[in-house]
């Protein structure tokens, strides 16, 4: 669906498929993986048919966000190398946050905040993945050493990968526009002017 | 169940006490190796009382049989040969839960209700409630929960809670024929149990004692050992066992604290959505992409 000729295109349909599908995998682990870490939401195993079930399905589920995050991983690796100018938009993000973007470097398609969130979610589904083999009961049976520090690195890296994913739609929601880059793969231009200006110049030629 | 409820003192994934204005008290079943004889009478009675019948496995060569605990077999003999001051001993140890004072399974397990502690010290597994993830075995400093094939379901010796419940021993210590298992109050076991240590004692066994290890707060489950120095050479039986550090870090501090950061998040989101506004298209550059299109 086109709905102004004259907007961006940012994400290609597989692009955005491949998201949802690593999106909707995340909501439905970390909701059923709350639930064996603290009691306050062990109703949520309701959600998967009761908490034997959320118990068979959560490790599934691991296998397929893994293999999905995978599939972002090789395709927006090389967008995400760091350079000076994300180092300087670090330098300067807390201005960003207080609301104030003026003063902020150029930035490609992706800024320094968005390559840090990256990299900090590529780590933490490594860990993830690794730690959630040890653990998976049904499966393998590995040193009780490592099953424990499975379950420590897998509840560490987990509830920290849930803190980074507020902060991910957070900051998609605070960001008017760039939402609809989801759904419908395509941005306006000042939007792209005003984020990402140096990707703004490269797709427009201006 | 209605009167047994009272006599709850903790029970798993629960943030609320328990019933506490009951108080019981502490029962403990003895287990005088020097005095087992390895009959394997007691796994016979478990097997008998609790209805479960483990399959017929294969003879290895020793004693053991089964080789291990099993999600039916939940209390094994264990026999070890050993050299002690340049005499061989063989020693035979009953093997299974230790019904911690302190328990691991129940401080890892994540189903509300399947692990309860009973006042009088029994650590016994609901399995109606159990989900199968297995964090009990990776909670428990003994290796003793066994997650069954069949149902995906925790199992271990419930130190007969239902007989106890009654007024009545385990069926393991009735079958004893030596009276290698004893059973009644933790106070009176240790009394029995320091006259037995004291028995070994003047025939030789100088390092002979209690097992009663503090680090898991005392267990329910006490052996008499002829070398309570030694524990290890019981096969294997752990000198210092407590809940591994990772498991208290994973099960202690870090949940009530990661469910606070996740909340602060959540909250700090809204509130600078609040405070800052959104971050929108500013109207300069608008006006540019307009004049853009105007040309």
């Amino acid at each position: 669906m086109i709905r102004d000729p004259k907007d961006l295109k940012r994400y290609e349909p597989r692009e955005r498929a491949n998201h949802w599908v690593v999106g909707i995998s995340f909501i439905l682990l970390a909701l059923s993986g709350l639930a064996f870490f603290h009691p306050a939401f062990y109703p949520l195993t309701q959600l998967f048919g009761g908490p034997t079930w959320a118990r068979i399905i959560h490790p599934y589920l691991g296998v397929l966000m893994a293999l999905s995050f995978l599939g972002l991983y090789v395709r927006f690796k090389h967008l995400n190398k760091m350079t000076p100018a994300d180092k300087e938009w670090l330098a300067k993000a807390k201005n960003m946050v207080d609301g104030n973007d003026h003063d902020m470097p150029e930035q490609g398609k992706y800024n320094g905040g968005q390559k840090v969130m990256f990299w900090a979610l590529a780590i933490c589904m490594l860990l993830m993945t690794v730690s959630g083999l040890f653990i998976w009961r049904a499966w393998f049976g590995f040193d009780i050493t490592l099953v424990r520090m499975g379950a420590v690195v897998h509840a560490a890296a987990g509830a920290f990968m849930i803190g980074l994913i507020m902060v991910h739609v957070y900051a998609a929601i605070w960001v008017k526009g760039t939402i609809r880059a989801m759904w419908y793969g395509t941005v306006t231009r000042g939007w792209a002017k005003q984020h990402h200006r140096g990707w703004y110049r490269q797709v427009t030629g201006k | 169940m209605a009167l047994q409820s009272l006599d709850i003192k903790q029970r798993s994934a629960t943030t609320t006490p328990s019933t506490q204005v009951r108080e019981t008290i502490e029962i403990a079943k003895l287990i005088d190796v020097s005095a087992c004889i390895g009959c394997k009478a007691c796994q016979v009675a478990c097997s008998e009382w609790n209805d479960i019948r483990d399959e017929v496995g294969n003879c290895h060569g020793v004693y053991d049989n089964p080789m291990d605990l099993t999600a039916k077999s939940w209390t094994v003999m264990r026999f070890t040969e050993v050299e002690q001051n340049n005499k061989l001993e063989w020693l035979i140890r009953k093997d299974g839960c230790m019904h911690c004072a302190d328990p691991g399974c129940l401080k890892a397990c994540p189903a509300p209700g399947a692990i309860i502690q009973y006042s009088n010290g029994i650590v016994d597994f609901h399995q109606e409630n159990c989900i199968g993830c297995g964090y009990c075995v990776t909670g428990c400093p003994f290796d003793v929960p066994r997650i069954s094939k069949e149902d995906s379901k925790a199992y271990k010796c419930s130190l007969c809670s239902d007989r106890v419940a009654v007024n009545q021993a385990p069926a393991c210590v009735k079958a004893c024929p030596t009276g290698a298992i004893q059973f009644g109050s933790k106070e009176d076991m240790k009394d029995y149990a320091a006259k037995r240590v004291t028995d070994l004692k003047e025939r030789g066994y100088d390092q002979a004692g209690l097992y009663d290890p503090q680090g898991v707060g005392g267990t329910h489950v006490m052996y008499v050992l002829h070398h309570a120095d030694k524990p290890d050479l019981y096969a294997g039986l752990p000198a210092n066992p407590s809940i591994s550090p990772l498991v208290s870090l994973w099960k202690g501090f870090a949940k009530p604290l990661a469910t606070l950061a996740l909340a602060g998040v959540a909250l700090g989101s809204l509130f600078h959505y609040v405070t800052k506004g959104p971050n929108e298209v500013s109207k300069e550059i608008e006006d540019e992409i307009e004049k853009e299109d105007a040309k």
